[in-house]
């Protein structure tokens, strides 16, 4: 015999309600993509390194190029490649990743990410209103 | 020995998927297999002993309150220490599970020179307590980012809180550090004070040293061997909608974090740490103090063959009467 039962029924419904969230609210909000479409460059094969390591690693890239420019004076990155690429977010990443709410901001919007505050003060190309 | 028992515990279950992972690329067990049973056995575990306790009949009213309980209209009732109504008891075990209000009164008594005996209020333990399981509680919120799409704005708001300090990209989470802070000072309690280590086995070692690898793993791979939040996400949104694809993910410290959480799932239904469900069935906690007001009818009670004096004298009261016995009734 169980005592109780409605209260230990309820507790129990809601411990599962909760426990699988991802489950009732990913179909509920019918917002999942089978594989996340972000807007990627067309005309460029690879970008500044390799492919992995910019998905996770690109925050530190640009922190170490930020330091680059803004402390040492240096303005210039050896990539992929021994290519050589200007130090600069607006004029290096954004152009060829042009569709910065569509790349950036989708994936960082999907991660639930902060959208970092880089862009306070840095371009956005084709916005109005820039101040570095 | 205890410790020496547990931290070998953990160390090996670091082990299997290091080295699943690490040199046989076992994702397929460590990815999906080893979730999905994991998952599987929490919930029916967790379901399993709430029935368990469920059926298990409570025959007295036993709260352990320290209040003054429900009396004469002019003394004073001590509402939430000793509630009488059911309310009561709502707040009393919302304030007990939100802030572990017993903790608070947690004394020591201690022999000052001269054999005078001072109890003092010990604060420590209620306060390590507060800091583990809270961060806890936070992290595990902000790691719905991970599981929903798109993410609720109050996780967005939590993490963005928890990384107020914007110290290192990405931020380092302030939760993390208080988590570390509450693990050791728990775990150190119990070394170092000779009445807890007198009474700690190695199960109240193992969950906490399995929590502290578990918080080193997260913070390894979310400030030192970066991951693939994205691939991750896709992967997890995959296997919960039953829908599972192998992980992309290729780095082992992020395979050694998931199976200590699927150990730590799998381990929680039978061990201690199952007081998660269990303080809603502690008896001493969930009822109300009205003894006096109702009666409590044991469940096992069953019919009792008595005998009483009366009835003993009534058969025996002639036999008495002829050796002089003093008897109650004369006839
Ligand atoms: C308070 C305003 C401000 C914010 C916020 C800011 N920056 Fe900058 N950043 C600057 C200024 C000013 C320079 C110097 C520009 C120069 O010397 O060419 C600079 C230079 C840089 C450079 C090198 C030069 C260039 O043109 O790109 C990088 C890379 C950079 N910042 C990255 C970042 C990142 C990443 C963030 C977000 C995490 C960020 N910045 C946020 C003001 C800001
Ligand atoms: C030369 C053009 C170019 C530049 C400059 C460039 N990228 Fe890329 N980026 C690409 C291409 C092309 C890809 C896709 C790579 C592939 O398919 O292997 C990519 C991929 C990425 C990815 C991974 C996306 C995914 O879903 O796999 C990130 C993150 C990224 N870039 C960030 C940046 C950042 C940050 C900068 C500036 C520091 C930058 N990129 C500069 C061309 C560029
Ligand atoms: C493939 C997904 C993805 C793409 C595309 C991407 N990011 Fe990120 N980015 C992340 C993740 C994930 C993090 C942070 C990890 C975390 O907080 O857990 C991050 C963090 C950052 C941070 C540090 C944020 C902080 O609060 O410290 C900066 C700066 C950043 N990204 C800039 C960019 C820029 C600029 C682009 C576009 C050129 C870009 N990212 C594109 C996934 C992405």
């Amino acid at each position: 015999m169980v005592y109780d039962k409605g209260k230990v029924i309820t507790g129990l419904v809601v411990f599962l309600i909760i426990l699988l969230s991802p489950l009732w609210y990913n179909a509920l909000s019918g917002k999942v993509e089978p594989s996340l479409k972000l807007s990627m460059p067309k005309e460029e094969k690879s970008c500044i390194e390799e492919r992995m390591f910019m998905r996770s690693n690109h925050m530190d890239l640009l922190i170490k190029w930020r330091d680059d420019a803004v402390r040492k004076g240096i303005r210039t990155y050896k990539g992929l490649d021994g290519k050589v690429y200007r130090i600069s977010l607006t004029g290096t990443c954004l152009s060829c990743h042009i569709d910065k709410a569509g790349f950036c901001d989708r994936c960082h919007g999907y991660s639930g990410v902060k959208t970092p505050k880089c862009w306070d003060c840095h371009n956005i190309p084709k916005e109005e209103g820039s101040k570095v | 020995m205890p410790v020496l028992y547990a931290s070998l515990l953990t160390l090996f279950l670091i082990l299997i998927p290091g080295i699943g992972i690490g040199l046989f690329n076992m994702k397929a067990l460590f990815g999906i297999v080893v979730l999905y049973g994991a998952f599987l056995i929490f919930i029916s575990g967790v379901i399993y002993r709430v029935i368990i306790w469920a059926k298990s009949p409570v025959p007295f009213s036993i709260p352990t309150v320290c209040g003054q309980a429900k009396s004469l209209p002019w003394i004073r009732q001590n509402k939430i220490e000793s509630p009488h109504t059911s309310w009561g008891v709502i707040k009393r075990m919302l304030l007990e599970v939100l802030f572990f209000r017993s903790l608070l009164r947690n004394e020591k008594g201690r022999l000052k020179t001269g054999g005078r005996l001072l109890f003092y209020r010990n604060l420590l333990l209620w306060f390590g307590g507060v800091l583990f399981h809270w961060s806890l509680f936070i992290i595990i919120i902000r790691h719905l980012r991970l599981f929903l799409e798109p993410v609720p704005s109050f996780v967005e708001f939590i993490y963005g809180l928890d990384g107020l300090f914007e110290l290192f990209t990405p931020p380092l989470l302030i939760t993390d550090l208080l988590i570390l802070l509450g693990i050791i000072y728990l775990f150190f309690r119990r070394l170092f004070d000779p009445q807890t280590r007198y009474i700690s086995i190695s199960t109240d070692y193992f969950p906490l040293m399995l929590i502290f690898a578990i918080v080193i793993t997260g913070l390894l791979i979310r400030h030192v061997q970066k991951v693939d939040i994205m691939g991750i996400k896709a992967f997890l949104i995959g296997l919960f909608s039953f829908n599972p694809s192998l992980p992309k993910e290729s780095n082992t410290i992020f395979y050694i974090h998931l199976f200590l959480v699927a150990t730590l799932l799998s381990y929680l239904p039978f061990s201690k740490l199952i007081h998660m469900a269990g303080v809603f069935f502690s008896p001493t906690r969930n009822l109300k103090n009205s003894s006096r007001m109702e009666r409590h009818i044991n469940p096992w009670d069953y019919p009792v063959l008595v005998h009483t004096y009366e009835e003993w004298e009534d058969e025996f009261r002639a036999a008495m009467k002829d050796v002089g016995l003093p008897v109650e009734k004369e006839n």
